[in-house]
């Protein structure tokens, strides 16, 4: 089976290098599943998880944000975050989402409210990432 | 010539300060060790975004995109990232002597500059001054990750987006050597020196370029930031373990002079006691 190498970088550091066979991530237009040799895209991704198909594994790294960058040969993803399912801090994730859903019910200014929000996403996609419920 | 309890308790409390300076040295010398690990984790993530957005802004010309374009300045801010603490030679006093020597060249009033600063000295200093200081992180950690200064850095491009100023410089000392840093002025936004990467692989943009522009530069700009705050720790601690070194060395230069002196009095106390016996001596004959 062919396959494609891909990074996953952030700023603290490169968090998953390998080859698979097949990447399926979430972008703000929606779902794109990429395989090896697919034309060169860039595309900016939503807070979600990353499935990275092996020859007979499957993986998965939950992403805040960021961009993919895809060349025929070559995919990075680049996300202020990222952690691979099995590296997540559930305890700390469960925390943030306690604090951000305690924010939330005080409705505060809108953009307090923006930032809760989106803590509130990422912390429930840390946790959906490290249970494997996607 | 002082009396010899007065030199050997100078010559105690000396070697008592050069025992922590040596310490606070080996300190920073490991921290150096680690922020320079950091900023190594850093650069591939770096690159690879520098090479995205270049081919983006080569892709897409006049994107329009407000980060891009410059403007009329009525308003310039300064970000400059010093220290929390002292003790670190020149190095916070270096980047703020070379401000404050830019800001008395370009601006006439205060309301034409605003303010952002990293670490409490660069804060106090422009604070006491009266100047604007709209921003600053204090009580930043010696490995900063990317999650500590993202409110800064989002604050600072925020602020450029809805026209509280029209330009943004950076101010920090840049990592050279162990020792030597330099002081470092980048221009940050507008981003106006994005390099056209060399590979024209032409992308597909998902959904536009302009999209992709949107969530891309912000990224962009604060991942410079983050940069510059990994390069300013890692001189900061370089800047440290030198000043430390120094003063260590200086207060073993002490001890040997005062050791000497020390001695030399020793020994004229003993002569002195000796004249005085034989004197006695003689006298008694």
């Amino acid at each position: 089976m062919k396959t494609v190498t891909v990074n996953i970088v952030t700023p603290d550091g490169p968090v998953y290098d390998s080859e698979v066979s097949m990447v399926i991530a979430k972008t703000t237009s929606g779902e794109i599943g990429v395989l090896p040799g697919h034309i060169p895209t860039v595309a900016p991704l939503a807070i979600g998880a990353v499935k990275l198909k092996g020859q007979n594994s499957e993986e998965f790294v939950a992403i805040s944000g960021g961009f993919i960058e895809i060349r025929p040969d070559k995919i990075s993803i680049l996300a202020p975050s990222a952690e691979v399912a099995n590296e997540i801090d559930l305890a700390r994730a469960k925390e943030a989402l306690a604090r951000a859903e305690q924010r939330l019910a005080k409705k505060q200014d809108s953009i307090d409210f923006q930032r809760a929000e989106l803590s509130l996403k990422r912390a429930m996609n840390r946790i959906n990432v490290h249970e494997g419920n996607i | 010539m002082a009396n010899l309890r007065d030199i050997e308790m100078r010559i105690v409390s000396t070697k008592k300060t050069s025992q922590i300076t040596k310490a606070m040295q080996m300190v920073s010398a490991s921290k150096l060790n680690r922020a320079e690990q950091n900023a190594k984790k850093f650069v591939p993530y770096m690159e690879k975004v520098q090479d995205v957005v270049g081919a983006i802004a080569s892709g897409t010309k006049d994107s329009g995109h407000p980060m891009l374009m410059s403007r009329p300045v009525k308003k310039t801010a300064y970000l400059v990232i010093g220290s929390d603490r002292g003790l670190a030679g020149a190095y916070n006093s270096s980047i703020l002597r070379r401000l404050q020597a830019i800001i008395d060249e370009r601006h006439k009033s205060k309301d034409e500059y605003v303010i952002l600063a990293v670490g409490r000295v660069v804060r106090d200093y422009f604070a006491k001054r009266g100047h604007n200081v709209i921003g600053e992180i204090v009580g930043l950690s010696d490995q900063p990750t990317f999650a500590d200064i993202k409110e800064i850095a989002r604050k600072a491009v925020g602020m450029f987006t809805d026209g509280t100023y029209d330009e943004l410089y950076m101010y920090y000392n840049h990592f050279v050597s162990a020792i030597s840093q330099e002081v470092t002025e980048k221009k940050l936004l507008p981003l106006t020196d994005i390099v056209p990467s060399s590979s024209t692989a032409a992308y597909e943009f998902e959904p536009s370029g302009e999209a992709i522009l949107e969530v891309l530069l912000p990224q962009y700009a604060e991942s410079l930031i983050y940069g510059a705050i990994l390069d300013g720790k890692a001189s900061e601690h370089a800047s440290r373990m030198t000043a430390m070194k120094n003063a260590t060395d200086n207060a073993s230069e002490l001890i040997d002079n005062l050791s000497l002196s020390y001695n030399r009095a020793r020994q004229a106390a003993i002569t002195q006691e000796i004249t005085e016996i034989v004197g006695g001596a003689a006298a008694l004959e």
